[in-house]
């Protein structure tokens, strides 16, 4: 979605997104959307080593690398950490592992993601970002 | 010398406002919304009264118990010991020596599976359980197994809920040593026939252990009618302090059972060489109790006492009925534990899946709605993959909770699944 930007601007543009939203019932609707929308991921994927610990609904998150590039895909059985995973991925999919280890991943904190949920969702999106995280250091 | 509770007499009835104005957590706004609290069935909201003791029990007098003899320490022993009594009254165990304070259902249940285990189990004995405990009431009775070599059973469930009683006797022999089962499911709200299992059980001299986590919430309980060996139950579900509990044991069974926890007030003499132990209740309350809280547990029984109320109960019945017409119709709900012919058996406890939603993306917007549900395996794994599902979302009510709640819940749970589907 922000494949022409840099990945501060794209970070910058999902804050913008998230900031058109005061009440959190909106936000959470346009992550529905996001969830619903999140491309398909391969059935033969869906194994233990591709799930995501501490997530109360579960999350696989698998990935490949093109051209220098690592690309993510995930998919959830709970459709708003859907729109979580899929916002990640927006942001992180496609550029170089450095690109993505040089990021403090602070967008999480400014779209105020972390503290708006619950202590299991919270924990669940802390493993999803440091699983991103490993794989772009793993990469470099 | 602490203020009473203010209950209400026969000539004052009480309505829903009075009891909600017991409640200072209901006054809470979330998300700028007025708080609806529907997970009662996790922890009930504290009691003004209860509040208030805890208070003027920190302040006054804090001082540890049956040791000291100044002041303080007689007026927190007396404190103690009379709360004791109330839920001796309450229960209506035999004598106060019957009633041990624990930190809740989970100590409880651990400290029998411990002391009972050590006494009456050895290899090859058997323990059985239902399909529809909590962890609590499965995870104590499994170590014990680990421990002595002995086998856990379980007693099925059928499709509506209901403990497949008629499975019971074939399952007992020579080898149970003990038989647990919850007073009321914490996820099917079902009310199990836990009299006829007593029955059942004492025929061929087995004892019984009930969980009342959920029973003492919304039955009356008396442990010599229901017979029962062991009943425990938790204070924060009677809308007391958290981290106190009871235990009631027959007698005869606590005598013959060794210690669980050492240490404390819990000996009798301590020699190098050898050490005798407390008579009962002491024996099983090892260390410094908790006891600016466990006193709480008799305002909490006043409260319980005064819901038994004509009007209250009407209005509790019709708000009940309603969540479970509405839930029940609705094609696209699959609701769990189903009562059968009316809706004696079946507490304002409702656990259910929407097709085609997760329970947790349903818990999540009715939280930024104002409401307060629970999702997930509610701490019973086993009843989740009886069912086949993940998991459940489900709606608990207290007698505080308004008509009005339950109509807002409903409403909200139908803007919830229209977002999500």
């Amino acid at each position: 979605m922000y494949d022409n930007m840099t990945l501060q601007e794209a970070e910058n543009a999902v804050i913008g997104e998230f900031s058109m939203y005061d009440e959190w019932l909106d936000k959470y609707e346009y992550l529905i959307e996001l969830g619903k929308n999140l491309g398909e991921y391969p059935q033969s994927a869906k194994t233990d080593d591709k799930l995501i610990k501490g997530c109360q609904s579960r999350v696989w998150l698998d990935y490949y690398i093109q051209d220098g590039k690592v690309f993510f895909q995930a998919d959830s059985d709970a459709i708003i950490t859907k729109g979580i995973i899929s916002l990640l991925i927006s942001i992180y999919s496609g550029r170089t592992p450095s690109e993505i280890a040089s990021s403090d991943f602070s967008v999480v904190e400014k779209i105020g993601l972390k503290e708006n949920l619950s202590p299991t969702r919270a924990n669940g999106l802390v493993s999803m970002i440091a699983k991103i995280r490993q794989v772009a250091q793993e990469n470099k | 010398m602490f203020s009473k509770f203010a209950g209400f007499s026969d000539n004052n009835m009480a309505s829903i406002s009075d009891i909600r104005s017991m409640f200072p957590a209901l006054e809470r706004k979330v998300y700028g919304k007025s708080l609806v609290y529907l997970d009662n069935a996790a922890t009930g909201q504290r009691l003004s009264s209860v509040i208030e003791m805890w208070d003027e029990s920190s302040r006054n007098h804090n001082s540890n118990l049956h040791r000291a003899v100044h002041l303080l320490a007689s007026e927190a022993t007396e404190e103690y010991e009379s709360a004791r009594d109330a839920i001796r009254q309450y229960i209506n165990a035999e004598s106060r020596e019957e009633v041990i304070f624990t930190s809740g259902t989970t100590a409880s249940i651990n400290l029998v599976a411990y002391s009972f285990g050590e006494a009456f189990v050895k290899e090859g004995s058997e323990i059985i359980v239902t399909e529809v405990e909590h962890h609590s009431n499965i995870v104590p009775w499994q170590l014990l197994c680990q421990r002595k070599g002995a086998f856990l059973k379980v007693l099925p469930v059928d499709d509506d809920g209901y403990l497949r009683i008629e499975c019971l006797e074939k399952m007992i022999n020579d080898n149970t040593a003990i038989v647990c089962v919850s007073h009321i499911s914490n996820v099917l709200g079902i009310v199990n026939p836990v009299k006829e299992i007593v029955r059942i059980c004492h025929l061929k001299g087995i004892p019984v252990l009930i969980d009342g986590a959920q029973g003492v919430v919304h039955c009356s309980v008396d442990v010599q009618d229901l017979d029962c060996d062991f009943y425990a139950f938790s204070g924060h579900k009677i809308y007391a302090a958290t981290g106190t509990g009871v235990l009631y044991g027959k007698k005869r069974w606590l005598e013959a059972m060794p210690p669980f926890l050492g240490g404390g007030e819990m000996v009798g003499t301590v020699k190098f060489s050898g050490t005798t132990y407390a008579p009962l209740p002491m024996k099983f309350e090892a260390g410094t109790q908790n006891f600016s809280s466990a006193i709480t547990i008799r305002p909490a029984l006043e409260f319980l006492k005064s819901l038994n109320d004509k009007e209250l109960n009407q209005y509790y019945e019709k708000v009940k009925t309603f969540v479970y017409d509405s839930l029940i119709n609705d094609k696209r709900i699959r609701l769990f534990g189903v009562p059968r012919g009316t809706t004696e058996d079946k507490i304002p406890l409702f656990s259910f899946c929407v097709e085609g939603v997760h329970h947790e993306d349903l818990a999540l917007i009715l939280d930024k709605m104002g409401i307060a549900t629970r999702s997930g395996q509610m701490c019973a794994e086993p009843i989740m993959d009886r069912f086949g599902v993940s998991g459940m979302l489900r709606a608990s009510f207290a007698p505080y909770n308004t008509i009005e709640e339950a109509e807002y819940f409903i409403e909200c749970l139908n803007r919830a699944i229209k977002m999500l589907r």
